[in-house]
């Protein structure tokens, strides 16, 4: 209990000291979450409505593997992508490992399925809905995306905030790729450990209430900014 | 002069979902100008009948034969289904909608849709939600954003069911004055009355298959088959 | 629409901002190295005299030999001289040298219910341990730390490997970790004496055991070949392993304290 009050104490005292390291640390966070989650959509949203408008022989089986996808372990993609870009790796020459650049990576692989999974079920609801007046008015396979993805947007937003929520809290991959580099790779879940490694859990706990704020103020901007929740209104 | 897509005739035509046979062996045909009425009781297969001459239903056997080639046929018609889709967007939006998926600047659309906004009493809720909108109103949005694009032939199925006295009027007076503009009417309803106002014509459905097919005069005054009969008569059909 | 446009531009000038164009190198050290503190002292002083941004992997000793396996990093600081030489020998390696050495200590409760404390040395210290069946928490991830254990355990007769998990909990983690866990379990641990004075959650647990010759830590410096591996950073590594042996660096790493003790003790080769 005293950890955590000195948790609070600690994420005060950082905050209103606009801590020159937090500040630095967050943004990374934001910066490495924010891209990811961005690219991971502009993959996945379209993708999602594509795989609900198509018919294909496979087409069960594309479903149940993007929705498996989703459970993919974020340990297991880093060592994948370290492995991939390593010096002795076959994207060795690009030089990413260590690099904020290949945490992104990580962590497109790892958001992508679940806003493609996630926006997947929410169109095919919604093409239920407007399966026979899309038909009857004869619209082509790309106007029938663009008009789901538009219509259905509410729950596409829910879909990409669900993806940046996984994104903002993931350690596994990005500790592995990126390495934890003070300065350079450091975020604010790869902190966290540290500290908790040093033995130093009030300020572990501090840094955890502020990623958590973050990632509130995120999602609570998005929806005012998009003003869902409003009332009478879809 | 723009070819008609009419007329389109149907031969030994059949539909069959989950193994049961829904309508034919059906043999018809519909000519150009005024309004055919389907009527027959619950069950009978009026929607099924419609959804495969708009292409919504795929045939079992048999042909559907209309004048022109299929792509042709798709931007000549259009659609009212019984429950009305509306889409999540405003009102002027769901009408606009057609005329965007053809190509229309956004603007022109919407100014279009205005006006058939208001030529279907819906001006005040232009920029509503459409889906805060009544029963009618829905019904009345979907008439407008099925007749924007001018086609050439209208199906509606059973379009004023579930609506009220006054709703019934106001779509009415719509379907009428679509059919004087030129526009060929195909409808489905269970409400003789409304047949015997709107209808040219009419075709008499029972399990599936076409017993009568008349003109409304001839039809409700001297109908040929019993079951015909019966219908007017205002028996239950088995 | 113009909303993404501009979390975009954001993001964008963001990852221009934190480019940066000093010359940098990759150095992976050991966690008890980094848990310590000395690197807090010593990388701000590299970057005052050779305006070198020295990137520091803190890995496991066993991580840390594969990624200079693999050309992932420009040089190596670890602790495990067997390992280092095989490393060299293997030709991953330019040549390795002492840079310092600190010790090991046996860390348990403060009531030492083994009564490890009057133990003559570190292996009989150990028996005692094994014998009593006290709860012991091991890194059990094949660091430096974690290879002298196993090895004085072996020195004292006994194969680590075959104990019970009842009272031997190998937790496969860094020091920081494994020091969290003996401290909620109230049990002992070996561990090196930096990371234990720098360690913040220490609850129950002192220093029971230290002195024994054996329980030297030493710590060696490893450039990675750029035979092996070209791109490798070479020259970078070579400043740094001569500023490591200068007697500035030596100086630095004697002065470095905490609550009044000595961690290090500077041991380089002088040149």
């Amino acid at each position: 209990m005293n950890d955590l009050l000195a948790g609070v104490a600690a994420a005060v005292r950082l905050i209103v000291t606009l801590d020159h390291d937090l500040v630095e640390i967050s943004l990374r966070s934001l910066q490495v979450s924010l891209s990811a989650v961005f690219i991971a959509a502009l993959i996945g949203l379209p993708f999602g409505a594509w795989l609900s408008v198509s018919r294909f022989r496979y087409r069960r089986i594309a479903i149940a593997v993007l929705n498996a996808l989703m459970g993919l372990p974020p340990v297991v993609v880093g060592l994948v992508v370290y492995i991939l870009l390593s010096r002795s790796g076959p994207f060795g020459v690009f030089n990413l490992l260590f690099t904020p650049t290949a945490m992104i990576i990580a962590q497109v692989i790892i958001v992508t399925p679940i806003i493609a999974s996630l926006a997947h079920q929410a169109i095919r609801e919604l093409w239920f809905f407007y399966h026979d007046l899309l038909i009857s008015l004869n619209t082509s396979k790309w106007q029938r995306m663009k008009t789901l993805l538009w219509d259905g947007r509410r729950s596409l937003l829910t879909a990409t905030l669900t993806g940046f929520g996984r994104a903002i809290g993931e350690i596994g991959a990005i500790m592995i790729v990126g390495g934890n580099i003070d300065h350079l790779t450091r975020v604010l879940t790869t902190a966290i450990a540290l500290e908790v490694g040093k033995g130093d859990f009030p300020l572990a706990i501090g840094l955890g209430i502020i990623l958590i704020s973050l990632a509130i103020i995120i999602n609570l901007a998005v929806h005012i900014l998009s003003r869902t929740e409003r009332a009478g209104r879809w | 002069m723009v070819k008609s897509i009419l007329p389109v005739v149907l031969k030994g035509a059949s539909v069959k979902k989950g193994g049961v046979q829904i309508i034919g062996p059906l043999d018809m045909q519909l000519l150009e100008a005024g309004c055919t009425v389907v009527i027959g009781p619950n069950g009978a297969g009026k929607t099924t009948l419609l959804r495969l001459l708009h292409g919504l239903e795929r045939l079992k056997s048999g042909s559907v034969t209309w004048n022109a080639p299929r792509p042709e046929i798709n931007a000549r018609q259009s659609f009212v289904f019984q429950t009305p889709v509306v889409m999540r967007r405003s009102v002027r939006e769901n009408i606009a909608y057609p005329l965007i998926l053809r190509g229309s600047s956004r603007k022109k659309a919407l100014t279009e849709a205005d006006r058939w906004a208001e030529n279907v009493g819906l001006k005040a809720h232009g920029h509503q939600d459409a889906n805060a909108l009544s029963g009618g109103e829905k019904q009345k949005l979907a008439l407008a954003r099925a007749l924007i694009t001018r086609p050439e032939v209208l199906f509606l199925d059973e379009p004023s069911t579930n609506l009220d006295g006054a709703s019934t009027l106001e779509i009415e007076n719509l379907i009428r004055s679509a059919r004087n503009s030129g526009t060929r009417i195909i409808m489905a309803t269970h409400d003789f009355g409304q047949a015997r106002r709107l209808g040219d014509e009419i075709v008499f459905i029972h399990h599936g298959r076409i017993c009568e097919q008349a003109s409304t005069d001839m039809f409700f005054n001297t109908p040929q088959t019993a079951e015909a009969r019966a219908f007017v008569d205002g028996d239950i059909l088995l | 629409m113009k909303l993404f446009s501009g979390i975009f531009a954001f993001l964008m000038t963001l990852s221009v901002a934190s480019g940066s164009f000093a010359a940098d190198m990759r150095l992976a050290v050991t966690t008890s190295f980094h848990n310590s503190g000395l690197s807090d002292v010593l990388l701000p002083e590299i970057k005052k005299d050779l305006d070198i941004d020295v990137r520091l992997l803190v890995v496991g000793t066993g991580q840390a030999l594969k990624l200079g396996r693999a050309g992932d990093v420009d040089a190596l600081l670890v602790h495990s001289k067997a390992a280092e030489e095989a490393f060299v020998a293997k030709g991953y390696g330019s040549h390795r040298l002492d840079i310092m050495y600190n010790d090991f200590v046996l860390i348990g409760p403060k009531d030492d219910p083994a009564n490890i404390a009057k133990a003559a040395s570190a292996k009989e210290a150990l028996k005692i341990i094994a014998t009593t069946g006290a709860i012991f928490v091991s890194r059990g991830d094949d660091s430096g730390t974690h290879r002298k254990e196993k090895a004085l355990w072996k020195a004292a007769g006994l194969d680590a490997d075959a104990f019970d998990a009842a009272w031997y909990r190998a937790t496969g983690s860094g020091m920081g970790a494994t020091l969290n866990t003996a401290s909620a379990m109230e049990g002992y641990v070996f561990a090196d004496r930096a990371s234990w004075l720098n360690f913040a959650n220490k609850g129950n647990l002192g220093i029971l055991f230290a002195g024994d010759p054996v329980l030297f830590n030493q710590y060696g410096y490893i450039p990675v070949d750029p035979a092996q591996h070209p791109h490798a950073k070479a020259d970078l590594a070579l400043q740094l392993e001569n500023w490591l042996v200068s007697a500035r660096g030596q100086k630095l790493i004697a002065a470095y304290e905490l609550n009044g003790q000595r961690l290090f003790t500077p041991n380089a080769a002088p040149r």
